[in-house]
């Protein structure tokens, strides 16, 4: 829960949080060792000074880690934990919905935990899905379309393979499919970061909702173009929120553009946990205006009422959150640490 | 053994042609962007060159481009016979060494790792990019100098070369606006117009403010990345160390980053 200076409360729902491992232990050969390494560049480059991790535990945190930091120190209500796994850079996976299942068992109010699967996978790709459902009952998925897989650098959404798993998603009422369109690893394709098969895979699945990580940057006006065209297309904040903080006239550029282009009701706060915590980007977030420049051309401002939306009711109703019902559940179970 | 003066001269020269090479995703000098580590010349006719860029996972098809870019602006230094370029700490390195340092052509290379695929609509793609960049700069700076839309769209050459900026960004980009007006024929003789679109269609006045925002989406983009790369440059190998001060950034492999030495231009 957020609270604003004025006393009101904030349902925050933190669309894009993980639980990885990311230590020695788990890397399977140098690519795991770079991606971690990656990631924690993105930490050390866009944190406050005082936010700032210590490499050990950013590679890998704990259980009551991502509690302490997302729900008691941080304003978060509820988190989406996605999954990703990387299975040619690290031995268990990188964040299983297993081992994340397994964690958020202790708060269930709290999680959303997210699957993962790759069509390239074909027929085992299925069965997984089908598995997901069963014992985790998912309600939505994350797609890393640049993950290696032996000697494929990437693959498409609207790969024939792909459309045979959102055709099943569809099926089983797996409607929410975050897809990680931004920075870090990239696919040997002609450009790393193309986002047009989101425009195919949104055409032909009007049902599910595509969440679009990251925006598509640094495509964005490629995707704000599709977007506008496909009512089903959502762009999550995670990696451009931080700029909030180093960058606060580009952030306002970036902002306007969105809401511009996607407007308010399609944009989802996401911290990106554990690259970043929730508590400062909330915070810096309620804070924020777009300056009267960039503001007046476009006619976009970031409201009171807008942001809410963007922190987390635009979330829950992808999720059928009832939100007050919610806000009483958890009053029942306010956060607390345990004794150490 | 090579006197160290000549060498250091050799080198200094290597840099400044160095520069003519962009990261074709941002659209600025490597050399500025920090990716180049070594330029080390043996014999005054020996080159070797290496680089780094931001993270491990920077797209291989750029990290190709920028190779080839360099091997391309050093062979073309008279003096030099033989070169070797390096890209150090990439998740396609061994491929792009193998490929630079073989004397085939990039096409050649990349379509073999990639389906066939050519670079081509790539390099255009990006070229159409820095070009919207560029021109954006040009044009904000004539609009802060009171210059009004008419006069914008319909200036020639000619008058654009004249007119004399001084904010920093415009004394940077408008050289290179001019540079990619003439190497793509938009703009050659002095009564052409000096701001076509990429299309080399002209702009007509009411419609300059429409055109302005599609450069900045343009600019968005590549701003991101810049500050992403920028960011990451520096922030690559070190790491958190909490002291009893708090939290400090250290180097995290002591040297192996290393300045650039006096073979620096010194810009």
């Amino acid at each position: 829960m957020f609270k604003t200076p004025e006393g009101k409360e904030i349902f925050v729902l933190d669309g894009h949080t993980h639980f990885w491992d990311g230590s020695p232990e788990n890397q399977a050969n140098i690519h795991g060792k770079q991606f971690i390494d990656c990631f924690y560049a993105y930490h050390t480059n866009l944190s406050p000074s005082e936010e700032l991790w210590e490499k050990s535990k950013f590679e890998k945190y704990s259980e009551d880690d991502v509690y302490r930091d997302l729900f008691v120190d941080g304003p978060d209500d509820m988190a989406i934990i996605q999954s990703t796994y990387l299975n040619d850079f690290y031995k268990k996976g990188f964040s299983s919905i297993e081992r994340s299942s397994s964690m958020a068992a202790r708060h269930p109010e709290r999680f959303i935990v997210n699957g993962s699967f790759d069509p390239r996978d074909g027929e085992k790709a299925l069965e997984y899905i089908h598995y997901m459902k069963e014992t985790f009952d998912i309600k939505g998925v994350k797609m890393y379309t640049a993950e290696w897989n032996g000697d494929s650098k990437g693959w498409a959404l609207n790969d024939p393979a792909a459309y045979k798993c959102f055709e099943l998603c569809e099926k089983l009422g797996i409607k929410n499919v975050h897809v990680h369109k931004g920075p870090t690893i990239t696919p040997l394709s002609m450009d790393a970061f193309d986002v047009r098969d989101v425009d195919y895979a949104a055409t032909d699945f009007q049902n599910l909702n595509w969440i679009i990580e990251h925006c598509g940057l640094p495509r964005l006006d490629e995707f704000c173009w599709i977007a506008t065209q496909e009512t089903n297309v959502y762009g999550g904040l995670a990696v451009a929120l931080p700029f909030i903080h180093s960058r606060p006239r580009y952030f306002g550029e970036i902002m306007a553009e969105l809401l511009f282009w996607l407007g308010e009701d399609k944009l989802l706060f996401g911290s990106d946990y554990a690259i970043w915590t929730p508590k400062w980007l909330v915070e810096k977030f309620w804070d924020y205006q777009i300056p009267e420049d960039i503001a007046q051309e476009r006619g976009v401002q970031l409201t009171d009422e807008i942001k809410e939306k963007i922190l987390g009711l635009n979330a829950a109703r992808l999720y059928d959150i009832d939100v007050n019902k919610k806000k009483v559940e958890l009053a029942g179970s306010p956060v607390q640490i345990a004794a150490e | 053994m090579l006197v160290s003066t000549l060498k250091t001269e050799l080198e200094l020269d290597v840099w400044d042609c160095l520069e003519a090479v962009t990261d074709p995703e941002l659209d600025e000098p490597i050399t500025d962007m920090g990716f180049v580590e070594t330029v080390e010349v043996s014999d005054a006719r020996t080159v070797r060159v290496e680089f780094r860029l931001p993270t491990y996972w920077c797209s291989p098809n750029f990290a190709f481009l920028m190779a080839f870019g360099i091997r391309k602006e050093i062979t073309s230094l008279p003096w030099v016979k033989e070169m070797t370029v390096q890209l150090n700490d990439h998740c396609f390195g061994d491929e792009v060494n193998e490929g630079v340092n073989s004397g085939r052509n990039y096409h050649d290379i990349f379509a073999q790792y990639c389906k066939g695929e050519r670079l081509d609509d790539v390099v255009a793609k990006f070229m159409s990019k820095a070009f919207d960049r560029r021109q954006e700069v040009v044009l904000l700076g004539l609009q802060a100098l009171g210059h009004r839309a008419e006069d914008i769209v319909s200036m020639p050459l000619a008058a654009l070369q004249r007119i004399e900026f001084t904010g920093e960004e415009e004394l940077r980009q408008t050289p290179r606006y001019l540079d990619l007006l003439l190497s793509q024929g938009l703009a050659v003789n002095p009564d052409d117009l000096a701001f076509p679109t990429w299309d080399g269609q002209p702009i007509h006045a009411a419609a300059l403010t429409k055109h302005l925002t599609h450069l900045r989406s343009t600019r968005i983009n590549m701003e991101f990345n810049g500050a992403m790369c920028r960011g990451l440059a520096k922030t690559r190998y070190k790491e958190v160390e909490i002291g009893p001060e708090g939290p400090t950034l250290v180097d995290f492999i002591a040297g192996r980053v290393p300045p650039r030495d006096g073979a620096n231009p010194g810009r």
